[in-house]
């Protein structure tokens, strides 16, 4: 046996080990006789320390969940104001022109459902080409160059795109197929839409690299060329995967702001319009052009609240996109 | 191993002078190999020794390895696998491969084993498709236990029903070869043992290369077996797969030419 350091004593090995050996089973035999509770407590600053730890970590996720909450009741509460006061035949009229009574809500949410279906319309094949191009296809290399590239375009603020959509995609892209080329729902849209292909393109690659390669292989030796073993195999596997980032999609440019309030063409009112080159007003869009500017919010007496109703239906669509969202994800995990 | 003695009219498949690299990587030196109609060939040998690689070189599975480069030649049936002019798919689908872990896809029994029809063509119409599913699973040795539940889920089956599945899958697009890297190694010895009667069966109709750590089973169910070692150059720190012995079966357990093989399969690692 060799002697532990803490108790080798001085004097030559052999020595030492005989003593120790017989130290320690006596030192260990009185510490035993000689243990009290209180050898056993913590000290008390030590204690404080922990609970106020605690404390602490607490309060901070108590202070989110407070403000989530305090944000949904005065979201409600002044909604519901909204709902009761308003005069309902000013709901479906023209347009939007809070400031003169008139809430056509229908005209923001049709605006919202054109800038939508546009951004996915673009994102979607982008987005996913891009996934499985990365996923499937790329040279390692190639990957390791294109992937950081893709994560500056989900960097951009969405400031600039908006800018990018009014000044450029305006003029030189919906300019040119229509007589408006000042800012449209379109050219929102394809700003939007640039704005989630990182997103779908990261979430629906993360589904596919995640699909075992095993499964490409037993694909691979069946005499299957990549694209049966990508479109048969592989988007079969990561489809929940996929369907969550379109879903996270849809929810991002639903809820998109700064795009669509510069781009969209229309300053703090619109009418009706169903065409996506005319210039319009999101939910999103509308909300931030009434708060917007000097005189911020004035006009009728229900302008403030007709904000909050607007924001309440966001609310509630997103909400429900990302519960579904949420139920795709978890039934990613399941799968392997 | 003399090459021209070799009558290659018979031959499944002829390698020659084959050596592969995974980049600088010299993983397999100079292998020349025969191995014959209906007949299991077995590969043994410690791990490192390239006998996986050499198996993945039958169907060019290596190809999918991006910095896998082979040089020397393995003949099928007369052409050459590494001919410029020879494309991987056309191979794969004549020569099938079983995993080392089973792997069916996340679908139901019946779509795995209708994959392989439904992209090489072979069947289109559902009454052709359910006879190659049903003559598959059934030369596999798994239709009685599964003719009830074909829609389920293939995850579903026992980790010795899912291998089966894998080798019903491989056979339902009609190969020659069936090529399988160590079949059993995730297996239970009920499940192993069932493997290996079917392994028997097959040969009737199947060209079948095994890779297996297991030395009692390659002694059981080959009919040739080739001994791999790992040479390791001490000056350069390489180690190198080298086929070391290849022959009957019988021959290579009772009286091995190689003292190598001799201590590898008596047990004694030298």
């Amino acid at each position: 046996m060799t002697p532990k350091p803490k108790h080798s004593t001085t004097g030559t090995t052999a020595e030492s080990a005989d003593i120790s050996s017989s130290v320690d089973s006596t030192a260990a035999h009185l510490m035993v006789a000689h243990l009290t509770v209180a050898d056993l407590k913590s000290s008390k600053s030590r204690k404080n320390r922990q609970k106020a730890v605690h404390a602490g970590l607490a309060l901070a996720a108590m202070v989110s969940v407070a403000v989530s909450g305090f944000i949904v009741w005065s979201l409600i509460s002044e909604a519901w104001t909204f709902i009761v006061e308003v005069e309902w035949s000013q709901i479906f009229n023209i347009g939007w022109f809070p400031r003169r009574g008139i809430y056509d809500v229908s005209t923001l949410l049709t605006a919202t459902l054109i800038t939508t279906a546009i951004a996915m319309l673009i994102a979607t094949p982008l987005g996913l080409g891009a996934a499985i191009y990365l996923s499937e296809y790329a040279r390692s290399s190639t990957r390791a160059f294109i992937k950081p590239i893709l994560e500056i375009l989900a960097g951009i603020p969405s400031v600039v795109l908006g800018f990018f959509a009014l000044y450029w995609v305006a003029p030189e892209v919906i300019g040119r197929i229509s007589d408006n080329s000042t800012g449209s729902l379109a050219a929102a849209g394809v700003g939007v839409g640039i704005l989630t292909i990182p997103l779908i393109a990261s979430i629906s690659e993360d589904a596919m690299t995640a699909v075992p390669s095993s499964l490409r292989e037993a694909s691979t030796g069946l005499g299957s060329r990549k694209t049966a073993t990508t479109l048969r195999i592989v988007l079969p596997a990561a489809i929940s995967g996929i369907v969550a980032s379109l879903i996270v999609a849809v929810s991002r440019a639903i809820g998109e702001t700064m795009v669509v309030f510069l781009a969209g063409g229309a300053g703090d009112t619109a009418l009706f319009t169903s065409s996506p080159t005319d210039s319009g007003l999101t939910m999103t869009a509308a909300m931030a052009s009434l708060a917007s500017g000097t005189d911020n919010v004035v006009g009728e007496g229900l302008t403030v609240q007709s904000l909050y109703f607007v924001g309440l239906l966001l609310f509630v669509f997103t909400l429900l996109l990302n519960l579904v969202a949420n139920r795709f994800v978890s039934r990613i995990q399941e799968k392997y | 191993m003399n090459p021209e003695a070799r009558n290659s009219n018979n031959l499944v498949f002829c390698a020659q002078d084959l050596n592969v690299y995974y980049g600088e990587f010299h993983a397999l030196r100079d292998v020349c190999l025969d191995i014959l109609p209906n007949e299991i060939t077995a590969f043994i040998g410690p791990s490192g020794c390239g006998k996986t690689t050499l198996l993945r070189c039958f169907n060019r599975m290596n190809d999918l390895i991006p910095i896998a480069r082979v040089t020397g030649s393995i003949e099928y049936m007369g052409v050459n696998l590494y001919d410029p002019g020879v494309d991987a798919v056309e191979v794969r689908r004549r020569i099938g491969m079983v995993f080392q872990k089973p792997n069916p896809f996340p679908k139901s029994i019946y779509d795995n084993v209708a994959y392989g029809p439904r992209i090489t063509g072979m069947a289109k119409r559902k009454p052709a498709l359910d006879e190659i599913v049903e003559i598959s699973l059934r030369k596999a040795a798994l239709f009685d236990e599964v003719k009830d539940r074909l829609k389920n889920s293939a995850m579903g089956l026992s980790g010795g029903q899912q291998q089966r599945l894998c080798i019903a899958r491989a056979i339902a697009v009609n190969p020659d070869v069936l090529l399988m890297d160590e079949p059993c190694s995730a297996l239970d010895p009920i499940a192993t043992t069932r493997i290996e009667e079917l392994m028997n069966e097959l040969k009737d109709d199947y060209t079948i290369v095994i890779v297996t750590h297991n030395m009692q089973q390659a002694a059981r169910i080959s009919n040739k077996t080739a001994f791999f070692s790992v040479d390791v150059n001490l000056e350069t720190d390489t180690r190198t797969g080298t086929l070391i012995e290849f022959g009957d079966t019988e021959e290579i357990f009772s009286t091995p030419k190689d003292s190598r093989t001799e201590n590898y399969v008596t047990g004694r690692f030298g």
